[in-house]
């Protein structure tokens, strides 16, 4: 039925929109074969024989600094991010269904925190930790300077959940003798679980990828990023590739992760839902 | 004062009013206060004066710094507008299942959360001297000698800027695309329109908020970014934030703190303008 009633435009918009996913996706791609080069292989094509020689590679510590340390970094300070956002960012989303005094205020502080140049904050936390007398760190400072660019994305989220959440289920809770508790945890709380899930994919990703929030704030160990800033001056084989494809492809499993984690709450609910309307 | 201990949204807010205070505002003053510090080669010394913002502002590095930031800033703004609306335009008004939309939408943000750096990495091989653009060009007689402005070149920055910001402009689009009442497009043809004159006349004027807010994203990311340009411009091109990491890895901090101040009022008076078509809170 659709294909007779066809806009105008159709074919060269679909041309357009294929090439804009090759351009997204084709050189992750490219270096994707690439870290396959064999031992002798060089940067570029052609390939010189397949080979697991790169992904060998790094974990040789000598070869790539100090690659198992700064991932567990990255992953540690990742999770720690995607918790506190999560958590934060729920918290401040309750707190704004409320009037209170300095909302707006804080609003627009928190919309500052997003459009306000990295390096801008990345500066501003590590010449005050110097100033303190404090020893900058990726679990202190470049913790806080994540946060400043995850906790705004996290509320502006819970803004647009909120703003869709029925009122009727809470009310209809509280009627049937509910404490506010029991409201929250019963009911509020798995309606906008598929939205948390996403609100904490984007807490751990944001973190794990930041580079310039994180550059005057790390202290003496390398995040992950860090790490593979400084490799791209020194480090002219494949194995810079085999790193970014394993970080993509962690980057990538994540996603699914968390797609299929809102896919099977989504999916739960429908299931256990008696009308159709009552899914969200 | 009762409202302040009966109403729980206080203790809620603040752990999210703690991070602001602690690593945004605090911050954000101690860059204020310490552009205008003296400094030498080993410590800043605490004092009122303008010489950082002098030196600055009558340097001609950071007019020639400013005018490049603003250039990648203009092209990629542009770029990432007319690929992102047209894109966006495509997502919402010709993909008919609402699944199929829902594929192809996450195609278009996970590459978001993936590194941004490893993504400017992935064009070496793709763009360098002996990449496969030169190396197909070569073979099909295109060219004679390789191009040497494919990478390392103002072309490869303005290409990553697009490459990793597309998709900010792409998003708030669409969102504002999928809120158009239908019937609107359909009264704009039954009253003779061309489909361009409804794109132009209906469409964009109600996705105005959309492409304010996709346009403050990459305006902002362009303008405070420093490693796109390192990296792709192979250390030949300085923008504002070069400049400012510069200083910072030479340790004159009141300086790059007084960089900082500059950039920072720069990017809020071309926000101020863009601030004026939206209202952020019906926007979610």
């Amino acid at each position: 039925m659709a294909s007779s009633t066809r806009k105008p435009g159709f074919v060269p918009l679909t041309v357009l929109f294929i090439l804009f996913l090759i351009f997204l996706y084709g050189p992750t791609l490219t270096i994707g074969i690439l870290s396959f080069q064999g031992p002798n292989g060089g940067l570029t094509f052609p390939m010189n024989g397949v080979s697991l020689h790169w992904f060998r590679r790094l974990f040789e510590t000598q070869q790539v600094g100090d690659f198992g340390g700064s991932l567990s970094r990255s992953m540690l300070l990742g999770l720690a991010v995607m918790l506190c956002t999560t958590l934060f960012s729920l918290l401040a989303g309750l707190a704004y269904r409320r009037h209170f005094r300095g909302s707006t205020g804080l609003f627009y502080l928190t919309l500052v925190s997003l459009i306000l140049p990295s390096i801008l904050i990345s500066l501003g936390i590590g010449i005050m930790f110097d100033r303190l007398s404090l020893a900058p760190g990726w679990y202190s400072s470049a913790f806080g300077a994540h946060l400043t660019w995850t906790l705004p994305f996290g509320l502006l989220i819970m803004f647009a959940v909120f703003n869709r959440f029925n009122k009727a289920y809470e009310a209809a809770a509280i009627d049937m003798g509910a404490s506010a508790w029991q409201t929250f945890r019963l009911v509020v709380l798995p309606l906008i679980l598929p939205s948390l899930i996403g609100v904490g994919l984007f807490g751990f990703t944001l973190s794990y990828d930041e580079f310039a929030r994180t550059l005057m704030t790390a202290g003496t160990f390398n995040t992950l990023p860090l790490e593979i800033y400084g490799m791209t001056t020194n480090v002219t084989t494949p194995v810079l590739y085999a790193l970014g494809t394993l970080t993509t492809l962690f980057s990538f499993s994540l996603v699914t992760l968390a797609l299929l984690g809102i896919h099977l709450v989504r999916r739960r609910r429908r299931a256990a839902a008696l009308t159709p309307e009552s899914t969200l | 004062m009762r409202s302040l201990a009966r109403n729980p949204s206080y203790l809620q807010v603040t752990p999210l009013a703690l991070v602001i205070l602690l690593f945004l505002l605090f911050p954000v003053i101690t860059i204020l206060v310490v552009s205008f510090w003296d400094f030498n080669a080993y410590q800043l010394i605490p004092d009122f004066i303008f010489d950082n913002y002098s030196f600055l502002l009558t340097s001609e590095v950071t007019l020639k710094a400013y005018l490049k930031t603003f250039f990648y800033a203009f092209t990629t703004w542009a770029i990432t507008l007319s690929l992102g609306f047209t894109l966006a335009y495509y997502l919402a008004f010709y993909i008919r299942s609402p699944l199929l939309q829902g594929v192809l939408f996450v195609l278009c943000t996970v590459p978001f959360l993936t590194s941004n750096i490893i993504r400017m990495i992935s064009w070496i091989p793709l763009l360098g001297r002996n990449g496969m653009v030169n190396s197909t060009l070569l073979e099909t007689g295109l060219i004679d000698a390789p191009l040497e402005w494919l990478l390392y070149s103002d072309f490869a920055v303005v290409l990553a800027f697009v490459h990793l910001y597309a998709l900010f402009m792409v998003v708030p689009i669409f969102n504002s695309m999928m809120r158009i009442d239908r019937n609107l497009i359909e009264a704009s043809i039954d009253a003779g329109a061309s489909a361009l004159q409804t794109v132009f006349q209906v469409v964009v004027p109600l996705c105005k908020s959309g492409i304010a807010i996709g346009s403050i994203f990459v305006v902002t990311l362009v303008m405070g970014d420093f490693i796109t340009v390192r990296l792709m411009s192979g250390g030949l091109s300085a923008s504002v934030g070069v400049l400012i990491h510069n200083e910072i890895s030479l340790l004159q901090y009141p300086a790059a703190a007084a960089g900082a101040v500059v950039l920072l009022l720069t990017v809020m008076l071309m926000l101020s303008v863009l601030f004026r078509f939206i209202n952020i809170k019906k926007e979610l």
